[in-house]
């Protein structure tokens, strides 16, 4: 079963689809996710998030700071408004 | 009597070039409020993650944060106004404006300082003209609100409650604005909300039960960074909802405007033809009457 993946930020949704894994930069280290993983709620630092969907090539997304929510294979990152311009860079 | 009609058709055109003008506003505000709707559905997952995320952190440790404790060292409170940038919206700014005036006047009484904050010209002139000294104001894009400004106010005013008593500190954060219930219905709102009442994230009617979290680096690290968001979050909401509330006032307001437009025209148009018959009448009766004494004679 793949991961359930949405970034969002307060104006609107960056990415949202199925990924096989996830990476984000957590304040004490980066984090991976893959499916089953354990129920965590982590502080996010400056960094790049990567997603690697389903299908398709893989997403990376630069983060300003904000939080990510993993829950039953469903996986919500919350990222600070910045600029308007796109920072998602690969296939939607 | 040929002077009367042309001052009723005078009227009439006047009063036809206004109603295009109010018609031409009530298809904007129309078209906009589905803009006003769509911005308040995007921002809606954001909200959502927010408040689950709040929900979690307060579901698995005792929220002890200096958002949600009460503060004793000041009596100074902060009231955020959220007032239109135009007028022509009927008695949008006026509704919110009498709500926040009287939530000033009910906190003065019970002996606490209001500071004010207002966003929207209608509002800022409504307290300049009365000699009220306002905190900060915000002016512009009151029917479409910009993120970066909510994140400013929001971090204005986080600010302020943080902030020392003797440095302008506030114990309270009001925030009046108008909720969007419907194109029909929209009514002012008072809403404290900081201190932060938790229970209030936690309202969530779901029926799942939260899973146990892992906290990385750690509960409070967490809070920390999720509680200031959730504030501004829903000081955006609040703009949101206030823009799609003003665009429908508006919309109404126009509406009427165009109706009552029209009524004038009818009416004068009634009119400018009694006047038209009455000078033909008068013209034949003067006619015959000529005639009649020509015949006599």
């Amino acid at each position: 079963m793949p991961l359930n993946v949405e970034i969002v930020s307060p104006d609107r949704t960056w990415w949202s689809g199925e990924a096989v894994s996830v990476g984000a930069p957590a304040a004490d280290g980066d984090l991976g996710i893959l499916t089953g993983h354990q129920p965590v709620l982590a502080v996010l630092r400056p960094g790049v998030v990567r997603v690697r969907p389903t299908s398709g090539e893989p997403v990376t997304m630069d983060v300003d700071g904000g939080f990510i929510s993993v829950d039953q294979d469903s996986v919500t990152i919350v990222v600070d408004p910045t600029t308007g311009e796109d920072r998602t860079s690969g296939e939607n | 009597m040929a002077g009367q009609q042309r001052v009723y058709k005078q009227k009439i055109r006047s009063t036809q070039t206004l109603k295009k003008m109010f018609r031409a506003m009530e298809l904007i505000a129309a078209s906009r409020i589905g803009k006003a709707r769509d911005r308040a559905v995007k921002a809606s997952p954001y909200t959502r993650a927010i408040t689950r995320a709040v929900s979690a952190v307060a579901s698995h440790t005792d929220i002890d944060h200096v958002l949600t404790k009460d503060r004793t060292d000041t009596n100074r409170v902060a009231i955020l106004v959220v007032t239109a940038d135009r007028g022509q919206a009927g008695a949008y700014s006026a509704t919110v404006l009498r709500e926040a005036e009287q939530l000033r006047h009910q906190l003065i009484e019970d002996g606490k300082e209001p500071v004010l904050y207002v966003t929207g010209r209608r509002g800022v002139s409504f307290y300049t003209f009365r000699g009220i000294e306002l905190e900060q104001t915000w002016l512009g894009d009151s029917d479409n609100p910009k993120v970066e400004v909510a994140e400013e106010i929001g971090q204005t005013l986080l600010d302020a409650f943080r902030a020392p008593a003797d440095s302008g500190g506030v114990s309270e954060l009001h925030v009046v604005y108008t909720r969007f219930r419907s194109m029909v219905s929209q009514e002012p709102q008072v809403l404290r909300m900081l201190p932060l009442e938790v229970v209030e994230g936690v309202a969530e009617p779901t029926t799942e039960v939260l899973p146990l979290y892992e906290f990385e680096p750690s509960a409070e690290a967490v809070l920390d960074a999720l509680l200031p968001r959730y504030i501004r979050s829903r000081i955006f909401n609040s703009l949101l909802q206030a823009a799609a509330s003003e665009l429908s006032a508006r919309q109404r307001a126009m509406h009427t405007a165009t109706e009552n437009a029209q009524d004038i025209i009818t009416n004068y148009t009634r009119l400018a033809n009694q006047a038209r018959q009455a000078e033909i009448t008068q013209e034949i009766s003067e006619i015959v009457s000529g005639a009649d004494a020509l015949a006599a004679s």
